[in-house]
């Protein structure tokens, strides 16, 4: 690049940083280059013929030309530039009348505050996205319903105050809530299918089948998700995992955050809906068997195990270095055993009180771990709950709750017969019958997951315990994103956080899903 | 000086607010010619704040040509710290108002050079072409914005410590923990605040009665900066019942009986978006007459 020349009477702007900066000439100086004339404009990036690319960036103090709007920088000859010193006062602007002055400087409500000409800006692009801010409502930040507006800026939540004195920006676009509660997206950790789908059912083609279920979960609030296998034999994993990716969501569906694998290690007596062929146990090889058996563990989140199998802790030793959350469920541990379980690395129950020993007062069995004193400091146990009315009695519902508010964890562990009618369905290898808001083995009465998506569960939840709303639509949101890890951008509308999130009315009916800001359902009623 | 007497706190920040309401209207600011206003934070102001802001929200009163200008800000707090003014400004006042955001200048507490951010300051203002109305506060101490006693009563924009009465009274924001009370801190001095053509202080509560005492019946005097206002041709102090526990009864009484007078400088007048003649309608009054 050819050394910075400049016009006799312009010092240039390398001469000038050192000597000249804001704090002698006061914030407000601003220099504009004007074009002499003969000179054209050369959009050319940096490096064009002798030129330097001062003005990369947009919008900024001192940008020349009234229209530029996109990254790429201006470049000019130094030597055919004037520079004047202005300041930006109304007063002073309407002064400088018509000439070089005015038109130079924009459309004149583009803030010329401190000037920043002085560093070359490439990465202006994520300034200019246009902010969004939703007006009328009460967002859940905090632990709490504020009235408050939520500003979203390129998929995530924005800092308005940041916004206005840093950037000196206001909104580009305002949406009205009309009063609605804006609460972080649901996450549901432990949904086996539905809409006809089963993620268990080894096909060509199980990406389109979470496609559907991805697209048609949006109308119940739910923005991230971990399909769950049930038991099945090696060949139905090593052919579905690969075809699971983890993926963000979007219009297209809520975002797969990994698959949960519930089973094939857990308790032949407490298998529940899960077929006995196919349970296993990893005595013999511990981590090789799980390897053999899932095959290639990129996609997994999630797997339930039985701790009381043999060389449970090797196992769950050698998942959770991988960063995969161990849960515990389908299992007849006692206390001691889950708590070693714990210690060992596991952070989740599945289904509490489904499928375990049920609580006793001298051995609570892996119930006990929701008041147990013998976890790892600093951390406690999360466990997910089905709050649809028929798995847990409420009063059971409540007893959780009390005991161990913050690490309730709403799961709908919903079968392909969500969302669908009454009748006969697949789920894994085994046949179910649906009988309105129940799902049974077909021919038995061994409960077969369940079919009542996350916002019935949620409102359910509610009314059951009587709990704040706010911990209620947390246990939907927060909780699963901190079991796993994801808090900072999941389950939260704190600032940085991803936009997802749902607007709900008073009773906790869901009005619209977004997804990174964008809008992705909408109840018909709204849509008029 | 007008000294405006009402009830209670709420009726003392609807009159302000009506005040400066009926200002900026007057005015009737333009791309031109904006309106400058000085602002102050803490608890007092919070109520005229509301106010402002349902005009703002029913059409009454728009802040898109208002430049404001506030009074003081602490030094080395973080900008986005709960306690710092421009968090005050944004959540009470700014994030609630159609106000654009390059029109609001706070005094940086961060900046590299304190003296020079404070010229700069001073420069905008006069930029600005002066404050139309600087609204303020008083402390116990008798002090306005920061100017603690013994402040020159010619002050310009400055780094200030701040007094040991100033950090008590504030420690209540940082919870009650002295140490984390910040000790300096930028304001406008009393000679810029007198530059302004019209000043209005905001005085309620009996912990503030022997400042305002010592404000409007002694002197001037540099330990109690707000009696500068003394030598202001335009100053307005609103108070409420308790503030004017340490005046003598003749000088309430007195003003008292100007209210008449002084009430019609907050009747409505056509609102920004409302030019039709609406002046048979009774206006509402938040206190008899």
């Amino acid at each position: 690049m050819e050394p910075l020349s400049s016009s006799p009477g312009c010092p240039g702007p390398r001469a000038l940083s050192g000597a000249v900066s804001n704090k002698v000439l006061g914030c407000d100086w601003t220099p504009v280059w004007t074009a002499c004339v003969g000179s054209g404009w050369g959009r050319g990036g940096v490096g064009g013929r002798g030129g330097h690319g001062i003005l990369a960036g947009p919008g900024r103090a001192g940008h020349v030309g009234g229209r530029s709007r996109g990254p790429a920088a201006h470049v000019m000859r130094l030597s055919q530039l004037r520079v004047t010193w202005v300041r930006p006062s109304s007063a002073v602007r309407s002064r400088r009348g018509a000439g070089s002055g005015l038109g130079l400087l924009g459309s004149g409500r583009r803030p010329l505050g401190r000037a920043r000409w002085l560093t070359m800006r490439g990465g202006q692009d994520g300034a200019r996205a246009p902010v969004l801010q939703f007006t009328n409502c009460r967002i859940l930040r905090g632990q709490a319903l504020l009235r408050e507006d939520l500003w979203v800026r390129e998929g995530r939540v924005l800092d308005p105050e940041k916004l206005f004195f840093e950037e000196r920006r206001v909104a580009d676009e305002r949406r009205d809530c009309g009063g609605c509660i804006l609460a972080p997206g649901f996450i549901d950790v432990q949904i086996n299918g539905g809409f006809g789908v089963d993620f268990s059912q080894a096909t060509e083609d199980v990406g389109s089948g979470v496609a559907l279920v991805a697209q048609r979960i949006l109308s119940h609030g739910v923005t991230s998700f971990c399909p769950t296998l049930v038991t099945s034999p090696p060949e139905v994993y090593h052919k579905v995992l690969p075809q699971i990716p983890v993926k963000s969501g979007g219009p297209h569906g809520a975002g797969v955050l990994g698959v949960h694998l519930e089973g094939p290690f857990i308790s032949r007596e407490k298998r529940g809906a899960h077929p006995e062929a196919h349970l296993r146990s990893f005595e013999t090889n511990a981590f090789h068997d799980v390897l053999a058996t899932y095959g290639p563990l990129d996609n997994v989140r999630i797997v339930t195990l039985a701790p009381e199998l043999g060389r449970s802790h090797e196992v769950i030793q050698a998942l959770t270095a991988r960063g995969i959350c161990v849960s515990l469920g389908h299992s007849v541990a006692n206390l001691q055993a889950a708590e070693e379980a714990v210690q060992s690395g596991a952070t989740f129950i599945t289904h509490l009180f489904n499928a375990m020993l049920p609580f006793h007062h001298r051995d609570p069995g892996i119930v006990g771990l929701l008041t147990s004193d013998r976890l790892p400091p600093g951390r406690h146990i999360f466990y997910g709950m089905i709050a649809d009315g028929t798995h847990t009695n409420p009063a059971a519902l409540r007893i959780a709750h009390r005991a161990h508010p913050q690490g309730l964890v709403l799961v709908t562990d919903a079968v392909p017969a969500l969302g669908l009618g009454n009748g006969r369905h697949t789920l894994g290898q085994q046949e179910v019958e649906v009988d309105g808001l129940t799902a049974y083995v077909a021919g038995t009465k061994t409960l077969s997951g369940s079919i009542a998506p996350m916002d019935v569960c949620v409102r359910h939840f509610l009314q059951a315990t009587g709990c704040s709303v706010e911990l209620a639509l947390e246990a939907a949101s927060l909780h699963p994103a901190q079991l796993l890890g994801l808090e900072k951008r999941k389950g939260t509308l704190d600032f940085g956080a991803d936009a997802d999130f749902v607007m709900l009315d008073d009773s906790l009916h869901v009005r619209a899903t977004y997804i990174s800001g964008e809008l992705v359902w909408q109840a018909e009623a709204a849509r008029q | 000086m007008k000294l405006i007497i009402l009830d209670h706190y709420s009726q003392a920040s609807e009159w302000a607010a009506k005040y400066i309401r009926n200002r900026i209207i007057q005015f009737n600011p333009g791309p031109d010619k904006y309106f400058t206003l000085g602002l102050p934070t803490g608890s007092t102001p919070i109520g005229c704040y509301k106010k402002l802001i349902e005009y703002c929200k029913n059409g009454d009163l728009s802040f898109k040509y208002v430049k404001t200008f506030n009074m003081d800000e602490y030094v080395g707090l973080p900008r986005d710290h709960p306690e710092s003014y421009h968090s005050f400004m944004w959540n009470h006042f700014f994030k609630h108002i159609d106000i654009r955001p390059e029109n609001t200048h706070i005094l940086d507490g961060n900046a590299a050079d304190l003296q020079a951010e404070c010229d700069a300051f001073e420069e905008k203002i006069r930029a600005a072409g002066g404050i139309e109305l600087f609204v303020g506060g008083i402390g116990p101490d008798g002090h306005i914005a920061f100017n603690e006693p013994g402040s020159s009563l010619v002050s310009r924009t400055r780094v200030k410590t701040l007094a040991m009465d100033t950090i008590l009274a504030n420690a209540r924001f940082f919870d009650g923990d002295l140490t984390k009370v910040p000790t300096m801190a930028l304001t406008v001095g009393v000679g810029t605040l007198m530059d302004a053509r019209e000043v209005m202080i905001l005085i309620t509560g009996a912990h503030k009665a022997f400042a305002l005492y010592k404000a409007i019946e002694e002197g001037v005097s540099h330990m109690w900066t707000v009696s500068a206002f003394q030598q202001h041709p335009r100053t307005v102090f609103v108070c409420d019942e308790d503030a004017t526990l340490e005046l003598k009864v003749k000088t309430v009484k007195y003003f008292k009986g100007l209210m008449l007078v002084h009430n019609k400088l907050v009747d409505p007048l056509y609102s920004i978006k409302e030019k039709e003649t609406e002046k048979n309608q009774p206006s509402e009054k938040p206190y008899g007459d």
